[in-house]
């Protein structure tokens, strides 16, 4: 088993209600298993949503993917009352997934 | 140690761009943002253009609730001091100055500006674009909410402001017409960038191709800091140098929009591959489909090289047809939100604030009448942030924090009454209490035709000095 932490750096942004979570391999070695192994179903169960609500985009020149989380945010930063409405602290959560 | 460099003890300094460039510096990435990096790169960036972004989806609105209570009020709070900090170096070193802080009144902040420049006794046009502000057309025509699906009067809560994602075109127009100053409400961020790009190379705002590699290079610069090693660091396995004195981005661009991203020398901070990747993807769902009012960019083919220390070239990057209709952010006043704190430390704190919240909970729903559905309890100190989703027995320290929604200030309020009450009335050693209350305004998106809208966008400059 191995972290996300070890494989990839991750930054996260948001758009309304969607997280999205951009993960950089640190190498192509990283970015294959990642190909393999974090897929949007992989993630989605990470998240805890369900398999539809997360869709994955590959950017092999970068060595990079970019996942799309729908409806994590519960109405995004302007309708949420929670402290980090952005959800900018959830790249860390990604981080400790194991693949 | 000469005497120049007591003014300037870092040594901050940029090497020309080559002749055939244009240099775009990031002088904010958003409202809350760093001055003195922006006044860095004023002074000594050889800065064709210096870009603030100070808009975000719910500042906008925000903005127009102020514009509501005072006249003329409604543009960035930060706006007159960011100007007047750059504009002496900008007048003397030929800077043209583009922002979005107009916010809900561009022609206010521009006269506010005009004003503010005037007294420093340096001569820099300044010039406004208005028509994103699309209230009345959306009160006309009622569009479907992306969210909801139902019309926009069908939401809960009054609505206060629509403000529609203007492109790059009326930048370009200001500029070309002489503008040294560029004021605009609701642009899109990389437009900022884009329009001033468009108007030093003359580019034809069709060539979909040439305007999806400006949308890269604006989307890299757009969050300033966040391409220099902001929001990027990690003390052990991403270490950042310089981060307190971090110095904001400047790209050299050239005529086919191809750019080599840099800082100035002596500032702290990064520019690498590993930063400019992830701002390329920062808050891009789909890569090979960023959609602005300028184009469709596809950022699934740009690659970075670093071509010297803190030097990055950027190249690849395309674009697809502009489309048909523009993004339009919709306000709505949602009441009102109050919110009580209160920290447990040491043996037992998880348990005891558990308790305290339950005691809340009971006097909001029996004494209060709140619905405990509009109530809202975090456990900060134990992974909150992360909404469940990381499981975390115990911890050295819990900040209970409670929020409440309610449809008076007076009501909100009885949140943190109530919260700051279990210093006496709750359970043993709870320290820290703090209470606010706040007014909290809702977002929504919807699209408006594109005809529509850009019909009615206009530049105007104060003092009517020029002709549009």
């Amino acid at each position: 088993m191995t972290t996300i932490d070890e494989l990839a750096s991750v930054r996260t942004g948001d758009k309304g209600d969607t997280l999205i979570l951009g993960v950089i391999a640190h190498d192509p070695a990283a970015f294959e298993r990642m190909d393999r192994d974090l897929s949007a179903r992989r993630v989605a169960e990470h998240f805890g949503l369900d398999a539809q609500k997360v869709t994955r985009s590959d950017l092999p020149l970068l060595n990079s993917f970019s996942f799309e989380l729908s409806g994590l945010l519960g109405g995004g930063v302007t309708g949420s009352p929670n402290l980090d409405g952005h959800g900018k602290t959830m790249s860390y959560h990604l981080l400790t997934l194991d693949i | 140690m000469d005497s120049l460099n007591l003014s300037n003890p870092n040594g901050l300094s940029s090497p020309p761009k080559a002749p055939d460039q244009v240099r775009l510096g990031a002088g904010a990435g958003f409202a809350g943002d760093r001055l003195d990096p922006a006044i860095a790169l004023a002074e000594h960036g050889r800065l064709d253009f210096l870009v603030f972004e100070l808009l975000g989806e719910r500042t906008v609105a925000a903005a127009q609730r102020r514009e509501r209570e005072i006249a003329d009020t409604g543009f960035d709070p930060t706006l007159i001091d960011r100007i007047v900090s750059v504009a002496p170096h900008c007048a003397a070193n030929g800077t043209r100055i583009i922002t979005n802080g107009g916010a809900a009144n561009p022609r206010a902040a521009a006269e506010a500006v005009a004003e503010a420049v005037r007294k420093l006794d340096v001569d820099l046009p300044v010039a406004y674009v208005s028509g994103d502000d699309v209230l009345q057309i959306v009160e006309n025509t009622d569009p479907v909410t992306w969210e909801t699906g139902q019309p926009a009067s069908s939401i809960d809560g009054e609505l206060i402001s629509a403000n529609a994602y203007l492109g790059s075109e009326p930048i370009r127009r200001a500029l070309d017409a002489g503008a040294r100053i560029v004021i605009t409400g609701r642009v899109a961020d990389p437009s900022l960038y884009v329009g001033a790009m468009a108007h030093h190379f003359d580019w034809d705002l069709h060539d979909a191709d040439l305007i999806g590699r400006a949308t890269v290079i604006g989307h890299l610069l757009e969050c300033a800091g966040q391409v220099t090693g902001g929001y990027f660091a990690d003390p052990v396995t991403k270490p950042v140098n310089g981060l307190a004195e971090l110095g904001f981005p400047f790209a050299d661009v050239d005529a086919d929009a191809q750019a080599v991203l840099g800082k100035l020398d002596g500032s702290g901070g990064e520019v690498s591959v590993h930063t400019c990747t992830e701002q390329l993807l920062y808050e891009v769902a789909v890569p090979s489909a960023y959609i602005t009012p300028d184009v469709t960019a596809d950022f699934s083919h740009v690659s970075f090289e670093q071509v010297s220390a803190d030097r990055v070239r950027v190249s690849g990057g395309s674009g697809a047809v502009k489309p048909s209709d523009l993004k339009v952010t919709l306000g709505y006043d949602s009441g009102w939100q109050g919110e009580g704190q209160i920290s447990y430390t040491g043996i037992r704190s998880k348990e005891r604030a558990e308790l305290a919240a339950a005691i809340i909970l009971e006097r909001l729903k029996s004494l209060h009448g709140f619905d405990p559905n509009s109530v809202f309890v975090e456990y900060i100190g134990m992974a909150a942030a992360f909404r469940g989703l990381m499981k975390v027995d115990t911890s050295a320290e819990v900040r209970l924090r409670i929020v409440g929604s309610a449809n008076s200030r007076r009501r909100a309020a009885i949140i943190g009454d109530e919260v700051e009450a279990l210093y006496t009335n709750g359970p043993a050693g709870g320290g820290g209490a703090r209470k606010s209350v706040h007014s909290v305004i809702s977002v929504k998106s919807c699209s408006v035709d594109r005809a529509i809208i850009e019909d009615a966008a206009s530049v105007e400059f104060v003092d009517g000095c020029a002709e549009i």
